[in-house]
């Protein structure tokens, strides 16, 4: 689950990271309030959106008055920003985060990830801040820095001493640093994060060290635990099929292309989608209806795939286990019952009791096309498309 | 001997009381798994599905003097199960359940480290299929009856792509020494790596098949692993070719985060390791087919 910078950055600040002044806003003449309740002179309008390079899209506008953070905010609110990061359909800019200007002597990078190599929680910084740290690691690599994490005792001082000094930190300012970065440290770990990004992290003309631009990211399966992190989530920041799907229990990604996909299993829903590739088409989503593949579920991917207009042919390949494909047989006709397919339909079942499974989509006088394998059924779904 | 199971292993269900602890224990029970007894805190000296129930494991290693065990429990407390198997001993434990937070798993895996490599529990999972030795035994969910006995050994991070090995390989009459799913999620109990390294001196495996697909370093780790280590020859297919890049598909470990995590670089980073690919999902069977032939 991702969340927004203004949201990051308050967590932040309760671990003890330096962040700017700053407020969150809905209306421009909020906005012009809030610039004044910040004071200085110069503001920076921010638009929130669940997306990385903001600024490059036209996201964030620096203000000299307070008139002009209102007529930035106004530009901004209810815009769809695309950046490289969110594709072409863009996201939503619903709120507005106005902060006061920092003046910047220098841009620092800092990142926390889980590395999975190690399995441990893998600290990176690089004096190269602003830049995304994949062009980072491809046009300066020497500039990182890494510290890996053992779990079980935590972020130690001389770790993030180390990585200060690294960062080339004059001394009066290390302990202020290593504090930080033991703060981000400390609430990827506390709060089930996946990801914490502070980029830049700045170093001010007044010596401040500030968190310009946070990210952070949280393990969906960890929420149970973090209310008050769950609480966060903007769904005007996802995809309305994805959250269709998130709420039933399902695994959905919208792709572009027109196959759309109805399987069991997120290996062999990949798998399936590289056949449909193979075989000349384009898968409309990622579906996975969960190993067990219930009746209940079946009917509700139905649902989510006829809601996608792209779809011009729909392929269901389920592999039976546990679940007969009688069983499943069943709650496909039961599906088609409820729901009217208007495209080509391809059903491929495999594994336990297959036969029956086929035999009762054939005396349901649904209208479908049987396949048999994953290629054939791939095959078949493109071939339909054509006709 | 078979590669983590087999007849003799002695199995305790943890969370045996639950819905799908019960439906899987008998579906264990009826493929000839040797079922021994279960554990759910609280229900100890009690009887379920006529078998002894306990509080602990301790308890249930000690008096049947169980060595394997398989979590039903939900993903909230399927850290604190597996670690409680590992302390009592047991030598192989597979999680089922999806759904564990990943600062959970680093906290088992960490745990582990206080044993030596002798008393080490195995873990594998978890959101996993399981483990099953056809004909001899399964400690897992998966359908046995299609599983051909046989001499190929097989690692899936995925359940239904390594059922739909398995069938393939019926089909072509080719059966199966060992199928392991090792889980889709970022942090697993035993990697790709792991498996493989137990195939290579398993009397009973002569080729082995991975199912990697996008996200992790696993695959190469284990691409590198045989070659400089194995004899036996090794086949594998990744999915997701057509996966977006940083998006989860489905499993939480299937995301592309770094290089050499989509499934064309390390489709070619296997090869260079000397491994057999099944350029797609449709011919896994045939191509270990092809292997067989040439050896």
């Amino acid at each position: 689950m991702d969340i927004h910078e203004y949201q990051a950055k308050k967590i932040l600040s309760n671990f003890g990271v330096t962040i700017p002044r700053g407020g969150i806003v809905y209306s421009p003449e909020n906005a012009e309030n809030k610039a004044r309740e910040i004071g200085g002179s110069k503001w920076v309008v921010k638009a929130q959106i669940h997306s990385g390079a903001r600024g490059k899209a036209g996201g964030i506008i620096v203000c000299n008055t307070p008139l002009e953070v209102a007529q930035a905010t106004d530009k901004l609110l209810g815009k769809k920003l695309v950046t490289n990061q969110t594709g072409p359909k863009g996201k939503i800019v619903n709120r507005i985060y106005i902060e006061e200007a920092t003046d910047i002597e220098k841009e620092l990078y800092l990142g926390l990830v889980f590395d999975r190599s190690s399995e441990s929680i893998m600290v990176v910084a690089s004096t190269e801040g602003g830049m995304s740290v994949e062009e980072i690691s491809k046009e300066k690599p020497e500039t990182i820095i890494r510290s890996k994490i053992e779990v079980a005792v935590g972020m130690q001082n001389f770790q993030a001493r180390e990585l200060a000094f690294g960062l080339g930190i004059e001394p009066d300012l290390i302990r202020r640093a290593s504090d930080t970065i033991i703060g981000c440290y400390k609430a990827f770990s506390e709060l089930d994060a996946t990801m914490v990004e502070v980029n830049p992290l700045v170093i001010s003309k007044q010596k401040q060290i500030l968190a310009l631009d946070c990210k952070m990211s949280f393990d969906n399966n960890a929420m149970f635990r973090r209310s008050q992190v769950s609480e966060l989530r903007d769904k005007t920041q996802e995809d309305s099929k994805e959250i269709f799907a998130s709420d039933r229990g399902l695994n959905y990604v919208s792709l572009d292309g027109n196959i759309g996909n109805i399987i069991n299993g997120a290996g062999l829903a990949m798998a399936s989608m590289d056949m449909i590739k193979l075989a000349g088409g384009a898968p409309a989503n990622f579906l996975d209806v969960g190993g067990g593949a219930t009746p209940e579920k079946i009917v509700k991917a139905f649902k989510l795939v006829t809601m996608d207009e792209k779809v011009k042919v729909i392929l269901v390949n389920i592999f039976a286990g546990i679940n007969r494909c009688d069983w499943v047989a069943e709650g496909i006709v039961d599906a088609l019952k409820k729901i009217e397919i208007k495209v080509p339909l391809v059903i491929r079942l495999a594994g336990t009791n297959v036969e029956k499974g086929n035999k009762i989509l054939k005396e349901s006088k649904i209208n479908y096309i049987e396949a048999n394998t994953l290629e054939d059924a791939a095959n078949k779904a493109v071939a339909a498309l054509n006709k | 001997m078979t590669v983590l199971v087999d007849k003799n292993s002695k199995i305790i269900i943890q969370g045996f009381t639950g819905k799908m602890g019960s439906f899987h224990a008998d579906e264990m029970i009826k493929y000839g798994s040797n079922v021994v007894g279960g554990v759910t805190p609280g229900k100890g000296g009690s009887k379920h599905l006529d078998l002894p129930v306990f509080n602990t494991v301790k308890d249930a290693v000690n008096e049947t003097g169980a060595d394997a065990s398989i979590l039903f429990v939900p993903p909230a407390f399927a850290a604190d199960s597996a670690m409680e198997a590992a302390d009592a001993g047991i030598k192989i434990c597979v999680a089922i359940v999806d759904g564990i937070p990943s600062h959970d798993m680093i906290r088992i895996k960490r745990y582990m480290r206080r044993y030596t490599k002798s008393s080490k529990m195995t873990l594998v999972g978890p959101n996993c299929a399981g483990i099953i030795s056809p004909g001899k035994s399964m400690l897992g969910i998966m359908p046995g009856h299609i599983y051909k006995e046989g001499r190929i050994g097989i690692i899936s991070r995925s359940g239904t792509l390594g059922y739909e090995a398995a069938q393939q390989l019926k089909n072509l009459n080719i059966g199966v020494s060992t199928s392991v799913g090792i889980g889709g999620d970022p942090i697993n109990g035993s990697s790709f790596r792991d498996i493989i390294e137990k195939f290579e001196t398993d009397e009973e495996t002569d080729a082995i098949l991975m199912i990697g697909e996008i996200g992790g370093p696993q695959e190469v780790a284990a691409g590198e692993f045989a070659k400089e280590n194995m004899k036996k020859p090794v086949i594998a297919y990744i999915a997701g070719l057509t996966a977006p890049k940083g998006r989860v598909m489905g499993h939480a470990g299937a995301i592309v985060s770094a290089y050499g995590e989509s499934a064309i670089e390390k489709v070619e980073i296997l090869k260079e390791c000397g491994i057999t690919i099944s350029k797609n999902p449709s011919v896994m069977g045939d191509t270990v087919k092809s292997v067989l032939e040439k050896m």
